[in-house]
């Protein structure tokens, strides 16, 4: 029985042999680059050392969690990267819709000439978009203190003043993201069937009533998948925005800080590898159970959308 | 609904043209404002700060980058190196991996998906992989360090199975009977029935690696190998080093030294501005990707 049973599996393999092969690179590339650095967790639950290598280092039980969740820094950088998060999501998407809907009232050559302007900035590096935030704040020169300065007020000192971050990275993001959101929503808009507007017309409807009459509820379908899909990744942080555009002032880290940036920071300044992979691990885990929540969620309302 | 009344003329238009208008400029207007401080004179910057419009037309910062235009040359070949050597080795690798797996009649395609469907969902995060690449792999301060972490990624494989998927099995089945084997059947049929696709992610891998400047952060340190991304990075860094830390000026480094302001922002346009007037052209391309990517597993 046995035998017979390897034979034909020798038998199928021998069938399956060139594609297994194919595969192979891809399998063997990710063996490396992605499943031995899950084996490399271990670090966090050790006193890592160079010199004794991951496996020769000494145990030290959850020390390095315990180390960093009584330290103040958890709470407000999982506050941070959340907070940011959700606000990213909210405004760019009442942005987004919004211009969608009034995109759909141009005529079509418009339409491509307003979005191609408005995708400009994803083709930027968060490097390149740190420097056009830099000419709009730097201090001394920067175009912002420039106009504050010539109509009465005091120059400020962007960089260093932690409060106005919320402000500026949910702005730089805005700018960054909204062409192509805007994009996904306007082609929401235009597969709404236009009989729907065509029987409120005759009804009388005016233009604000099919707006949030008919295309706005047929749009929260679109919405609800995003935002579930939002849910998933609060947890992870575009470092780029975090890292590059503040300049990594220290002066701005209380609000500009997320799990990211922290952990990169931990392992190139500070240099603790047991506590920076005990902090990558915490961040890995919750965004893995969140990310099997949300999925779970978008199938119960709608399983064309989930992710599987 | 909107064609009979696109004809006519009414103020409600006038008023969302305006609108429109106003907001696409507040995309272009920062562009204006780095191609104008890259063309002003050095005093006129001092003097008056950044201005959307040059208050005294300079080519200074210009001239400067090219009296000695090798930095900038070397780290524009790093960056084309590593963009078409990464976009070649990528998407081979994608459409080789992605066409076992999607191939229904495939012993291992469950196994092989969710083996690679995994690494999008967990990761062992940044240190194990930044340990991984520097002290056991040791391509720290090697070209490599800037390719193989980003040759593969899994949203790639999982778009191109969607696209293979839709290509009807008949041809893997008539090919067969031809006598094809595995290999003339992907190479010869396959492929180029893949063309869109192959496309669409060898543009996402390229546009990926050209705009890279996480890897040169993490395992880049000899100047030499500088991409475009970390030239600007490191030159920015410096700057932010010093005015945070003015007792090093004092220490006998002169400020001189490091490129002006005006100078700064001529390597920008010099280096994003190429690509800036080139990629638009492939927007569909990245809207479509988008769409695509509903990547079922």
């Amino acid at each position: 029985m046995a035998s017979t049973q390897t034979q034909s599996f020798a038998k199928r393999f021998k069938k399956n042999r060139t594609l297994f092969f194919m595969s192979l690179p891809g399998i063997v590339y990710k063996l490396i680059f992605a499943y031995l650095p899950m084996l490399g967790l271990v670090i966090a639950f050790k006193n890592y050392r160079y010199d004794l290598g991951i496996f020769g280092s000494e145990w030290v039980g959850l020390k390095n969690f315990r180390f960093f969740f009584e330290s103040d820094k958890a709470w407000l950088i999982t506050r941070n990267t959340v907070l940011y998060n959700v606000g990213f999501f909210v405004a760019t998407t009442v942005v987004s819709v919004l211009l969608a809907i009034l995109l759909n009232e141009l005529s079509r050559k418009l339409i491509k000439a307003y979005q191609t302007v408005m995708f400009l900035p994803h083709f930027l590096s968060w490097v390149v978009v740190s420097y056009i935030v830099f000419a709009f704040l730097d201090h001394d020169n920067g175009f912002v203190n420039q106009a504050l300065t010539s109509l009465g007020f005091d120059p400020v000192s962007w960089y260093q003043e932690a409060s106005r971050w919320p402000w500026i990275l949910n702005l730089t993001n805005l700018w960054k993201t909204i062409g192509m959101q805007t994009l996904i929503y306007y082609a929401g808009v235009i597969a709404i069937d236009t009989g729907y507007y065509e029987a409120a017309k005759i009804d009388g409807a005016s233009k604000w009533r099919m707006m949030t009459r008919i295309t706005v509820p047929l749009l929260v379908p679109l919405v609800v998948i995003f935002f579930i899909m939002a849910m998933g990744g609060v947890f992870r942080a575009d470092f780029g925005l975090f890292y590059m555009v503040p300049n990594d002032s220290a002066f701005v880290y209380s609000t500009t800080d997320v799990i990211d940036t922290y952990i990169y920071r931990v392992l190139r300044t500070i240099n603790d590898l047991g506590m920076s992979t005990a902090v990558g691990f915490y961040q890995s885990l919750v965004g893995f159970v969140l990310v099997l929540a949300s999925n779970a969620v978008v199938k119960k309302i709608n399983s064309d959308n989930a992710m599987w | 609904m909107s064609n009979s009344a696109a004809s006519r003329f009414s103020w409600g238009k006038l008023a969302l043209h305006a609108f429109f208008v106003l907001l696409s400029l507040c995309f272009i207007l920062p562009f204006v404002l780095v191609l104008s401080i890259s063309f002003t004179s050095e005093e006129a910057l001092s003097l008056h700060g950044y201005q959307f419009f040059p208050r005294e037309f300079s080519l200074y910062a210009y001239e400067i980058l090219f009296k000695v235009p090798e930095t900038i040359l070397r780290s524009y070949g790093i960056t084309i190196l590593v963009t078409i050597v990464g976009t070649f080795l990528g998407l081979l690798l994608t459409a080789l991996t992605a066409y076992a797996i999607s191939r229904r009649d495939y012993m291992f395609r469950g196994v092989t998906t969710l083996y690679i469907f995994f690494t999008m969902l967990f990761s062992g995060g940044l240190v194990p992989f930044y340990i991984l690449v520097s002290n056991y792999l040791n391509l720290k301060d090697t070209i490599w360090a800037m390719i193989l972490p980003a040759l593969l990624s899994p949203f790639y494989i999982m778009i191109m199975k969607g696209f293979l998927e839709q290509l009807p099995t008949e041809i893997n089945e008539s090919a067969k009977i031809d006598g094809a084997g595995e290999w003339r059947t992907f190479l010869t049929i396959v492929m180029p029935l893949s063309l869109p696709a192959l496309t669409t992610i060898g543009l996402f891998i390229s546009f990926g690696y050209w705009n890279d400047w996480w890897l040169p952060l993490l395992f880049i340190d000899n100047p030499n190998l500088f991409s475009l991304q970390q030239l600007l990075y490191k030159i920015m860094n410096t700057i932010t080093f010093l005015s945070n830390n003015p007792q090093m000026l004092q220490a006998g480094i002169n400020l001189q030294q490091f490129p002006s302001l005006s100078v700064r922002m001529a390597m920008v346009v010099i280096s994003a501005g190429p690509m800036l007037l080139v990629f638009p052209f492939f927007q569909r391309y990245f809207v479509s990707g988008i769409t695509v990517g509903s990547l079922k597993g």
